[in-house]
């Protein structure tokens, strides 16, 4: 017994005398934390199955020229041409210049996590009789894959880009009738055409992008695009995907190029995912302040209880501070023993409804492996909301005279 | 150990008033002197509400007095902070109160080395259960050592209480009404028990008893009737009437 220490032993002894009050408060700690543990994995599934269809193979934010716009004509004929003047130029397609300085600056800013320049356009995809149009994407692909994850969008074959290789979707293919190893031909709105052969196929999370979607190698689609060393557009990635905005915000101001994120395009997500985060971190403010005042009235009674056994403690030696500290010791207990229970439970109803909610493809909705070191942190707050919650009953187990606990 | 002529307790003019400054302000002890020498056998007297509790708990740094002075083993204790007053309890008293006291959920033996427990002061944990188990054995007490307090009588219930107030060696144990709800013959035990005590290892003991024929066989008789000494003398017959 005396291994442990006066306070150890005597918060251990203490918490397994009141047996029905701890497994009780553990209990009620362990529900608590296993909701938040819960609550937690499904949204982040949830979120980021939601996320991963929207943007798909999009990146989170493209750098563009500013658009050119061609002058009105001022014939003075009539004011109908004028308007149908302000356009963007069909044909040419408008460029960056200086763009692997302005690649590097936008790599150095912060929340950025890749970016690759990207020679994109129009173009056909022709086999046979077939013919269907597409959107022509041509980049080196080292350093796209670290902008969009086309490694875990592929069916078939191997991601690799040489000249004259190019990677498909898997509805392209279908519609062209060509498989894995076919070659096929592109064939540029600027007029460039040459024959490719399809290296992989990839499911880009929806038909339509399935269906338009071509990954050529970044010279290749410049010759074909007409823009020799040129590229159209930077294809950014950053850390933090909600915070994509605050990112593209900062590019902004230092390129003074065009900046999308997928935010701006799709509002209406962003806005539910916040709104969302906001809501569930209300239910975990309220749960965890739950489980505080539970353990707090938990041992609040407890130390009435232990009213004599305290005044005795207390006269034969122990100091306030021990007796505090018996008291902090039993909270941090409870929180920690809570936090494991509520980590197992979390993780038992993580397991069961992994099976029971799926997204619409039939996939598990969260998958197993999500952050483990969630557990530490939980294990972690869990000791310090313990201790927090024993402060105001470890003071009265302090205060307590001892010559009062004594007489009665 | 006290060096000759300096007192093991030495009060003067202690007073003590309960809800001080309140309404209900009470003064319970009007200004009691006493004088206790190492080794002394002294019974406390008196009525019920005379303030034996009080001064004992005063005597035990459980109550802060309100007037007068306190001096323990030659240190002047009278305006100790909670905390001296917590070490001086635990390094030079020892307390046996009328219900024992014990601790429910530790066994005779741990309730023996809380003490120790509390500041081991370098003894380790094997001395400590040596020493527990000693006095518990010295107390009649060797095939309870594991037993819990409910599963003891009320006279073994208080021979570990007794055991617990000597475990640290003090110099002086204050009892009140340690025999006061036991049957004749246990409180004969008991009582015994605490005169060998005294005689084997000269601890002092001042007991509160309401009992005269146990009070008979102390070596001095203090008497306290409203607050106020009353009478102290010499009790000549209690070497024969033990
Ligand atoms: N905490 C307290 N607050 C107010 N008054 C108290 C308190 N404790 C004791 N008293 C009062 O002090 C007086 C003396 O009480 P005390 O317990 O010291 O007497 P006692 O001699 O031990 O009596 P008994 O023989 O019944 O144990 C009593 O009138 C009691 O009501
Ligand atoms: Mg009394």
């Amino acid at each position: 017994m005396t291994a442990l220490g006066f306070e150890w032993t005597v918060a251990l002894r203490f918490l397994r005398e009141g047996r029905m009050q701890t497994a009780l408060i553990i209990g009620g700690a362990g529900i608590g934390v296993a909701v938040i543990f819960f609550i937690t994995a499904v949204l982040t599934g949830v979120q980021s199955d939601l996320i991963r269809r929207v943007t798909g193979a999009q990146p989170h934010i493209i750098i563009k020229p500013p658009e050119e716009t061609v002058a009105p004509l001022v014939t003075g004929d009539s004011d109908q041409p004028r308007l149908a003047a302000i356009q963007a130029r069909p044909q040419r397609l408008t460029t960056i210049d200086g763009w692997p300085a302005l690649a590097r600056s936008a790599e150095a800013t912060p929340g950025v996590l890749a970016v690759a320049p990207v020679a994109s356009g129009a173009a056909l995809g022709i086999k046979g009789d077939a013919s269907r149009a597409i959107v022509l994407v041509g980049t080196e692909l080292d350093r796209y894959l670290r902008v969009v994850r086309l490694d875990d969008k592929i069916k078939s074959g191997v991601l690799h880009l040489e000249p004259g290789d190019v990677l498909v979707g898997i509805e392209l293919a279908k519609d062209l009738g060509a498989v894995l190893g076919d070659r096929f031909r592109i064939q540029s709105a600027q007029g460039g055409s040459d024959v490719f052969r399809i290296r992989a196929l990839l499911d880009l999370g929806s038909k339509d992008l399935n269906r338009r979607y071509v990954y050529i190698d970044l010279r290749a689609a410049q010759s074909l695009l007409g823009i020799p060393g040129k590229i159209t557009n930077l294809d950014v990635s950053v850390r933090e995907l909600m915070s994509a905005d605050i990112v593209a915000g900062r590019l902004r101001v230092q390129s003074g190029q065009l900046i999308e994120s997928w935010i701006q395009n799709n509002n209406f997500i962003f806005t539910a995912i916040s709104n969302q985060n906001i809501m569930t971190l209300l239910i975990k403010v309220f749960i965890t302040i739950v489980v505080a005042l539970g353990i707090a009235s938990v041992l609040v009674v407890s130390v009435v209880q232990k009213r004599k056994e305290i005044g005795i403690l207390r006269a034969v030696g122990a100091t306030r501070r021990q007796m505090q500290s018996v008291f902090l010791l039993q909270g941090l207990v409870v929180g920690v023993c809570g936090a494991l229970l509520g980590s197992g439970l979390g993780f038992l109803l993580i397991i069961i409804f992994s099976r029971v909610l799926r997204n619409a493809e039939g996939q598990a909705l969260f998958s197993l492996d999500f952050d483990y070191s969630l557990v530490g942190i939980v294990v972690a707050s869990a000791a310090v909301l313990g201790l927090l919650s024993a402060v105001l009953p470890a003071r009265n187990a302090a205060r307590l005279d001892p010559a009062q606990a004594i007489r009665g | 150990m006290a060096s000759v002529g300096t007192s093991l307790i030495r009060l003067a003019g202690l007073r003590k008033t309960y809800n001080e400054g309140l309404p209900n302000a009470e003064e319970v002890l009007h200004g009691v002197d006493l004088e206790m020498q190492p080794g002394e056998f002294t019974a406390l007297i008196g009525p019920s509400g005379s303030g034996k509790s009080t001064l004992l708990n005063a005597l035990g740094l459980l109550e802060t007095a309100t007037g007068g002075s306190y001096r323990l083993g030659g240190q002047d204790v009278t305006k100790f902070s909670d905390n001296e007053r917590t070490l001086a309890r635990h390094d030079q008293l020892g307390f046996i109160f009328q219900f024992h006291h014990l601790l429910p959920a530790f066994s005779a033996l741990e309730n023996v080395m809380l003490p120790a427990l509390m500041r081991p002061q370098g003894i380790t944990e094997k001395i400590m259960r040596e020493r527990a188990g000693g006095l518990l054995d010295a107390v009649g007490l060797q095939d309870a050592h594991h037993k819990k307090p409910q599963e003891l009588s009320g006279g073994m219930q208080q021979r570990v209480a007794i055991a617990r107030a000597l475990v640290l060696a003090p110099q002086l144990v204050l009892a009140d009404e340690p025999t006061g709800n036991l049957d004749t013959q246990t409180s004969d035990s008991i009582f015994a028990l605490l005169r060998q005590f005294n005689r084997e290892r000269g601890t002092a003991l001042l007991i509160v008893t309401h009992d005269q024929r146990l009070a008979a066989q102390c070596d001095r008789i203090i008497e306290l009737v409203d607050g106020r000494i009353a009478s102290d003398h010499p009790n000549a017959v209690a070497g024969a009437g033990a």
